[in-house]
């Protein structure tokens, strides 16, 4: 690892300020970003531990929603009463990630900006566009099993590996940043990854001296919800395809399915065009058949990856005929 | 700035070098070497450590990180004389074969079972809500972040049963 100094600022003020002014790099739960310097993929200067800021906790909002607290742990989240009943989408996405040990630190921020498990960004050796802009890309034509099938560019086909932020799509939940001159913003959790296209390096809104304070989940919706993660193995292990899915129904028919896909893409990926063909249809195979060929209308596969198109229309098959059964 | 970490009960300074993770600060600073170094990047969980009673890998945050916090190693859960019911029950069980998992393994169920108190779900929990039924799909799961590559899980996961069934 590379010398870096180190710093705990007190406040969210001090915080926007040392990462805005002084290129400092924000650690909260670590799992991620030590890894990544480790392996020298990240060399920053100066480090920022924001763990005494404050930010740690999840509350009820006034609209009757959840505030997720972004230095609260992936842990006390997914415990959390009001996540297991209102929310369990959420709940189970975040319970598939990772180990009871790493959820136990990581932070609900930094999970949000986790980067992508690209073997060829992890690997220094490597040409990587996102890691060293204009090196190339190394998945593009190499080994690309967990590679993107939809929104990829010339410049990269990393996924976003996150499962937390695929339920938080599906919820429509949004992030609370706070800004370097003080201010605050807030985007939606759909809006907040971007696809790579010429800036593969720029995987979130976030600029310079941001830093997530929150994550604000609606007042919730009830109905059916699944997350369901298709993976090489049945623990600690990155989803290949993952279906966030919150569905009502009535009288046989689908009057609620709001889908989030991780997996596929350099973000969650929600594409509304894929629940509106469900709505007011019933759960036949035909109308599952039709919601994913408007998912995968324009998905590609690299070769290696080329599964993961079938494999995304079985797993929204696998989702949405016992979420109709279990809505009905 | 304060600068001190409770390791196994006992106040220790913090390193000067900020690099130093939670594992090397164990083994090399203070000479605490039951805790061990596998993989180094969170994947094997030979260096889990409980830390303010949760269990995280120690590889993976720094030492600087824990001013403050109290650090529980498997030096501190029992000694040969007076081992744990789980350090018990990992030798009645042979819950390991090399032994170099072993510590990362106890520390890692001693916090497990305080989980399940807790009625803290896992991935395989069927009700999110209720309380947790002890099969050994859920030992397994929970499990998870320990890799033993001897291959002495299911002797592991006997052992772990065993005392959760006690303590139930």
């Amino acid at each position: 690892m590379r010398p870096f100094a180190y710093g705990r600022p007190r406040t969210i003020e001090e915080a926007t300020r040392v990462v805005a002014d002084d290129g400092a790099m924000a650690i909260a739960g670590g799992t991620n970003l030590l890894d990544l310097m480790k392996l020298q993929v990240e060399t920053p200067e100066k480090l920022a531990d924001i763990n005494r800021i404050g930010f740690g906790e999840i509350e009820d909002t006034q609209a009757g929603g959840l505030s997720l607290g972004a230095l609260a742990t992936n842990t006390a989240t997914a415990v959390h009463p009001r996540v297991r009943a209102d929310y369990p989408v959420l709940a189970r996405a975040i319970l598939s990630g990772a180990t009871q040990q790493l959820r136990n630190k990581a932070t609900n921020g930094g999970n949000l900006c986790q980067r992508t498990r690209c073997f060829y960004f992890t690997n220094v050796d490597q040409p990587c566009n996102k890691r060293d802009p204009g090196s190339g890309c190394g998945a593009i034509d190499g080994v690309a099993k967990l590679h993107a099938i939809l929104g990829t560019s010339e410049q990269c086909i990393a996924t976003y590996p996150g499962d937390m932020a695929v339920a938080l799509s599906a919820l429509d939940a949004s992030v609370d940043i706070a800004t370097a001159n003080g201010e605050k913003r807030t985007v939606p959790v759909r809006e907040f990854h971007c696809l790579p296209g010429d800036t593969p390096w720029r995987e979130n809104v976030l600029e310079e001296g941001e830093i997530i304070t929150a994550i604000t989940l609606p007042p919730p919706v009830g109905g059916t919800q699944i997350y369901r993660k298709v993976r090489e193995r049945s623990s600690y292990a990155f989803a290949l395809v993952s279906v966030a899915a919150i569905v009502e129904m009535e009288d046989g028919l689908f009057t609620r399915a709001d889908l989030a896909f991780g997996g596929l893409a350099h973000k969650p990926w929600h594409d509304p065009r894929v629940g509106e063909a469900l709505i007011g249809q019933p759960p036949t195979s035909e109308t599952i058949d039709r919601a994913a060929d408007i998912l995968l209308a324009d998905a590609r596969g690299f070769g290696e990856n080329d599964f993961k198109i079938p494999l995304a229309r079985r797993a929204l098959h696998a989702v949405l005929e016992p979420a109709a059964e279990g809505a009905g | 700035m304060s600068d001190i970490i409770s390791v196994n009960g006992t106040p220790q300074r913090l390193p000067d070098d900020p690099r130093t993770s939670l594992l090397d600060f164990l083994r090399q600073h203070i000479g605490l070497t039951g805790t061990k170094k596998g993989c180094d990047h969170g994947q094997c969980g030979a260096c889990t450590v409980i830390v303010n009673g949760i269990r995280i890998n120690s590889c993976l945050t720094l030492a600087a990180m824990h001013d403050g916090d109290e650090v529980t190693t498997i030096e501190g859960l029992g000694t040969p004389d007076r081992p744990s019911d789980l350090q018990k029950a990992f030798l009645e069980h042979d819950g390991f074969q090399c032994g170099y998992c072993t510590p990362g393994q106890i520390c890692s169920a001693t916090a497990m079972l305080q989980e399940i108190a807790n009625d803290w779900p896992s991935d395989a929990s069927e009700d999110l809500e209720g309380p947790p039924q002890l099969t050994g799909e859920e030992i397994r799961e929970r499990m998870s972040g320990n890799l033993c590559r001897c291959g002495a899980y299911a002797n592991i996961v006997a052992a772990i049963r065993e005392v959760a069934e006690k303590s139930a």
